[in-house]
């Protein structure tokens, strides 16, 4: 599998739903056998991810939330992990 | 088990199965529905089936696995799916493949279906129209997995292994990427129920099961990242007792199409259970604060080997619907775990090697199998 071009916008399949569980207090990736369990902002990562924004955009929205947080470096290698597992596309 | 005993909630539950009828066109010899079948007339309503997915969300419930028998003769399975899904509950239909229509299934992702799990018995379409006891079945299947290609779903295979299909295992795999397949889910046949009742004719040799797994790993290492393989594994030769559902009330709950609800589907069997129903309870008491959810929850029931066993958090005693099957006591250590006082049950059966000739099967009708003592 080849790593995604520059211009990648993320989105995430048809398959796959991100939604927020009010029983658990915790973001979670619906698959059709697996439930993801997801930790500290990653839910909040994959909520920009929706077709329209490119990685550069996804970094910038975050970067301007969390001005303190490593976003540049993290969030295209936390991006690229979940391209690779299919779970963005 | 008294309330004042288990003080603590359990946590939610992450998945339902909703037998939502147990009427179907396949006849398999070793379906998971319990020996009695509910009556198409006990049948949860459209209302009762909505309420029950709207309790199971606000208990926690993630997943649904829409199945049955055919979830499909279900005439209002579009509005149970709408439910679910207004619920916010994933859901994937469990089906035979009989009777998925363009327009039928249109319908149900219209509804927020999201995912198919087909069922097939063999690569071969007269040996699957055989254990199938269906013919036709497997064209019929063919065609399904077509339609929920082209309707953009993501498709799994589910197949059943045995002595008649172990051997062709690699064409199973072959088949599933050729229809398409995302995952392809090979079973080996749990041996309670219809499976207990086609024992002699199911079992496999142990050679069969080996050569067929290194074929499943051969073919894991070809399609990593296509398509994802599960293989379950066959306990009566692996001296190792399954984790049974995660732990008995730890992750999911079965409701049958009458509303009676179990910690797993093959739990109907067990004796003295007192299995709560929907029409009765609301899905909270009966995860909760049911007897028949504490019976074997956590640890504290436990006896024998399992008790001081460092794996017991692992695989929880593994199954105790087999632990019933084998020895009578739903209690004991699963027979299959090597450790068991009893494993010399199952390690008799898996060393003699299967029966000559294969027995016929008993397929899965109401009223096929024998009346249990009463």
């Amino acid at each position: 599998m080849t790593a995604p071009e520059r211009e990648w916008c993320p989105a995430l399949p048809p398959a796959l739903t991100l939604r927020h569980d009010t029983v658990r207090g915790t973001d979670l990736l619906v698959l059709p056998e697996r439930v993801v369990v997801l930790k500290g902002h990653a839910g909040t990562v994959l909520g920009l991810c929706d077709g329209t924004r490119t990685v550069r955009g996804i970094v910038d929205a975050l970067a301007e939330r969390f001005p303190d947080a490593p976003v540049a470096t993290d969030v295209p290698l936390f991006l690229d992990r979940l391209h690779r597992e299919g779970w963005l596309r | 088990m008294t309330d004042a005993s288990r003080p603590e909630r359990p946590a939610p539950p992450w998945a339902l199965l909703a037998e939502l009828t147990h009427a179907c066109p396949l006849h398999c010899p070793y379906c998971s529905n319990p020996l009695e079948l509910a009556r198409r007339s006990s049948e949860l309503s459209t209302g009762e089936w909505a309420d029950v997915l709207r309790q199971a969300g606000e208990l926690g419930v993630v997943h649904t696995h829409l199945s049955g028998g055919e979830p499909l003769l279900r005439p209002d399975l579009a509005d149970i799916v709408a439910a679910a899904e207004a619920a916010g509950i994933y859901t994937q239909l469990v089906t035979s493949g009989t009777a998925l229509d363009e327009a039928r299934l249109a319908a149900l992702t219209a509804a927020g279906l999201r995912s198919v799990q087909l069922s097939v018995q063999h690569a071969d379409a007269r040996a699957n129209d055989r254990i199938a006891g269906r013919p036709s079945s497997f064209a019929a299947k063919e065609q399904a997995a077509a339609l929920v290609r082209r309707a953009g779903l993501p498709l799994g295979l589910n197949i059943v292994l045995h002595r008649d299909n172990l051997d062709a295992v690699g064409a199973l795999i072959e088949l599933g990427v050729a229809w398409g397949a995302d995952r392809i889910e090979l079973a080996n046949t749990q041996f309670y129920g219809w499976g207990l009742l086609n024992r002699a004719a199911l079992l496999p040799t142990r050679d069969q099961v080996t050569r067929a797994h290194e074929a499943v790993e051969d073919w894991r290492t070809r399609l990593a990242g296509q398509v994802e393989l599960i293989w379950v594994v066959p306990d009566y030769f692996d001296g190792v007792a399954k984790p049974c559902m995660g732990g008995w009330g730890a992750v999911s709950l079965t409701v049958a199409p009458d509303g009676t609800v179990l910690p797993c589907p093959a739990a109907a069997a067990l004796p003295d259970l007192a299995a709560p129903n929907v029409r009765d309870r609301s899905l909270a008491w009966i995860w909760e604060r049911s007897p028949a959810f504490n019976r074997f929850r956590g640890t504290d029931w436990m006896t024998g080997p399992c008790r001081g066993c460092p794996r017991r958090e692992e695989d929880f005693g593994g199954c105790r619907c087999q632990a019933y099957a084998l020895t009578g006591d739903p209690a004991r250590t699963d027979p299959a775990c090597a450790f068991s006082p009893d494993h010399d049950l199952v390690r008799r059966l898996s060393e003699a090697g299967p029966a000559e000739p294969p027995p016929p099967y008993t397929y899965r009708r109401p009223g096929a199998a024998p009346v249990a003592p009463a």
